[in-house]
């Protein structure tokens, strides 16, 4: 049998979602430059440049242009991708809005940045929950290999029937787009074959005229919505479907969550994105200890997999959910969505971190795991903020 | 060149946009689609933002549009039809489409073009994306009950921009639009006006013609909003181009021709009077802005004969070898 992978490459997130974006060979890819982001495009259109793909490439002159640009060529009939972030990803909310309401299947690579003021080009997940409620799929890669395979699974989620919806790939600012890591890149042929060919209920270049976009009024509006989030919930199962068929055929599998030494745990970490490496390294040395400690990681954000989250949670006692960012006011995202649908033993506790790509160290994660063995009272910590309680120990 | 019975015979035969919708008596936006679409010969995607011809005409779940149509919102549909054209040429390049050319037309009011669409119009016209512009540019936010944009020219009385004991209409002079489309250098740019159809017709033939993009900026009578008789439309329109307010020219590559002189030039004032929206014009203490508005007119029109006549001999050359 015919490999189906490459050789390992050393790649960073940037470059390795480029790949992806290559081997799928989009139809249109509109893009606009911003920081981190710009390993995806500038790989792509160097990939453009030299023959390897024929993408046709539309340099736009915002990321609201670019995401517009998107739903047009979408809906026009051609598979399309762009990446964006931070302030971008900001500009471009009130289409990403509309895209999903008009059901325009665009995958979008973000490298995942905090948002201004104070401007920060570093990595934090602001700007991915800016997109929280925007209807849209949205994943969050781990490293380097996940923002590659969750690419080469996005279409397949976005263009699915019962999904049409556009799919956001995160992955953190700098410590996955831009560090380099070793990636396992499948062949060329063998991820057009898995994509399969474009196809959408309505092209406006197919033989079929119709109006797309309409003005819908109280009497109808309501049951459009509702159909539009139904769709984002059936998303849930697709994505499994998707990661099944990944799985069978490349040898990975990519869940909706990760468990991580759960086996007995009776102290869990959840938490999203790149520190997810620098908490496995913390469990592992935990766990040496004879602690019984386990990390849940959340690769799939919208929809929120609440049943799944609470099965890899199983009889845990305590939980740390930590969000790499906040929502003032109020508990932070992850927090809020975990409490919201969990109805386990375990009591959860609210952790900040990382904002505006503050470093995480395994220590820190160590402190948070020490910090649920006593009882605390209800709150937010906030994790390596200066001039306050910068150990996480009550 | 189609004359008016071959526009009405295409529209007979393959109805691009049909009737049913809600907008206004006299309002000047569906003769506008129809002659653009009916001066089309190939097929159309036609995108439009947000505005009066987008909400009159699809409510769902109804239609008044014939042709594929798409709207996304109101400042981007310059980048909606970039996302379109850039579908096209993908698809085509990789021979995923048969059939005859398609053209991508865009409408869009004078909010969407002069305001909020201004950034999104400008990238797609340096970008040269084949396709074409209309703006129907009826002079304010009509939709939205007549507030000012920056088409809205000088004294006129808007909602946000009201005559009172210290406001006297707007402040400012209207933005040359055309002028601004004119400087991305593309191949055809014009201005008409649903009074002189088939000045209207000839420039929309041009335009679609073209490799690149095209922009035509329309005037559309709006009777809530200009504050004149429905049945007066198509007479104010035609008022606006004799009384030299609305020119009627074209630029071809950068090349400036008056397509209409007025025989008889009306006095400005008389298209003033049609409308409510200048009335506060008649009191003596208004005769220095109907004098500033009328310098305003008078110097656009000096400009364009001028630069009418430096393109003379480039439309003669142009005309010598075509023969």
């Amino acid at each position: 049998m015919a490999r189906t992978t490459l050789g390992q490459e050393v790649l960073t997130g940037g470059e390795a979602t480029a790949h992806a974006m290559r081997q799928i060979r989009p139809d249109v890819v509109p893009i606009y430059p911003i920081t981190p982001q710009t390993p995806i495009i500038q790989t792509f259109s160097r990939f453009v440049a030299d023959g390897r793909v024929d993408t046709v490439l539309l340099q736009v002159e915002s990321e609201h242009s670019a995401m517009s640009a998107a739903v047009g060529a979408a809906l026009a009939g051609a598979r399309t991708m762009t990446a964006t972030a931070s302030q971008g990803l900001a500009l471009m909310i009130e289409v990403l809005y509309i895209a999903s309401g008009l059901r325009a299947p665009v995958v979008m690579a973000v490298g995942n940045r905090a948002l201004s003021a104070p401007i920060n080009i570093h990595g934090d997940h602001s700007d991915g929950m800016l997109a929280r409620d925007s209807g849209a799929v949205q994943i969050f890669a781990q490293d380097a290999q996940e923002a590659y395979d969750l690419m080469v699974m996005a279409p397949r989620i976005a263009e699915h029937a019962a999904v049409l919806l556009p799919v956001l790939v995160g992955q953190d600012g700098f410590s996955v787009t831009h560090s380099a890591e070793n990636v396992s890149l499948l062949r060329d042929e063998e991820v057009q074959d898995f994509v399969g060919p474009y196809e959408i209920p309505y092209p406006l270049l197919g033989d079929r005229p119709s109006s797309q976009g309409l003005f819908a009024m109280p009497d109808s509006y309501y049951e459009l919505k509702v159909r539009q989030a139904q769709a984002l919930e059936a998303a849930e199962q697709v994505f499994a479907d998707v990661g099944r068929a990944f799985a069978l055929r490349f040898g990975r599998h990519i869940g909706a969550v990760e468990a991580y030494r759960m086996d007995g745990a009776e102290r869990a970490i959840v938490l999203i994105g790149s520190t997810a490496g620098t908490a496995k390294d913390a469990v592992d040395a935990l766990r040496q200890r004879g602690e019984k400690v386990g990390l849940v990681v959340v690769r799939l954000y919208r929809p929120f997999p609440h049943q799944v989250l609470a099965e890899a949670l199983g009889g845990v006692e305590r939980v740390a959910v930590l969000d790499r960012a906040v929502s003032p006011g109020t508990y932070p995202p992850l927090y809020s969505d975990i409490r919201a649908g969990y109805a386990g033993p375990a009591e959860l506790r609210s952790y900040v971190y990382g904002l505006g790509g503050r470093d995480t160290a395994p220590e820190d994660i160590e402190r948070v795991y020490r910090d649920l063995l006593v009882p605390r009272t209800a709150g937010i910590r906030y994790l390596n903020l200066m001039g306050e309680d910068q150990h996480g120990e009550s | 060149m189609a004359s008016l019975k071959q526009l009405a015979l295409r529209e007979e035969e393959r109805p691009r946009f049909t009737g049913g919708h809600s907008l206004c008596a006299g309002c000047g936006i569906p003769t506008i689609v129809r002659t653009v679409f009916d001066s089309i010969p190939g097929p159309v995607v036609a995108v439009s933002a947000t505005g009066c011809l987008e909400v009159a005409t699809t409510r769902y779940p109804f239609t008044a549009w014939g042709v594929p149509w798409l709207h996304v919102a109101f400042e981007n549909a310059a980048a909606v039809a970039s996302g379109v054209e850039a579908a096209y040429r993908a698809l085509a390049q990789r021979g995923r489409l048969s059939g005859e050319r398609v053209t991508i037309v865009v409408f869009a009011g004078d909010g969407g073009t002069y305001d909020i669409g201004l950034q999104a119009l400008s990238g797609a016209l340096e970008r040269g994306h084949r396709f074409l512009y209309v703006c129907y540019d009826n002079e304010a936010y009509m939709n939205t009950g007549i507030q000012r944009s920056g088409a809205t020219p000088f004294a006129a009385s808007t909602t946000t921009s009201p005559v009172g004991s210290v406001g006297r209409g707007k402040a400012e002079v209207r933005k040359d639009l055309t002028a601004i489309v004119v400087a991305h250098h593309i191949p055809y740019a014009a201005q008409a006006s649903t009074s002189h159809w088939q000045d209207l017709s000839v420039k929309v033939e041009r335009a679609v013609a073209q490799e690149g993009p095209s922009f035509l900026n329309i005037l559309s009578t709006c009777p809530p909003g200009w504050g004149h008789e429905a049945r007066d439309g198509a007479r104010v329109a035609r008022l606006a181009v004799e009384s030299r307010y609305w020119p009627l020219f074209e630029v071809v590559d950068g090349h400036y021709r008056l397509t209409h002189y007025p025989q008889h030039p009306m006095a400005l004032v008389e298209w003033l009077e049609m409308q409510k929206r200048f009335s506060h014009l008649r009191g003596i203490a208004s005769v220095d802005l109907e004098s500033e508005l009328e310098r305003e007119i008078v110097a656009q029109w000096q400009e364009l004969e001028r630069r009418t006549a430096e393109s003379k001999a480039w439309f003669e050359d142009r005309a010598t070898e075509s023969a």
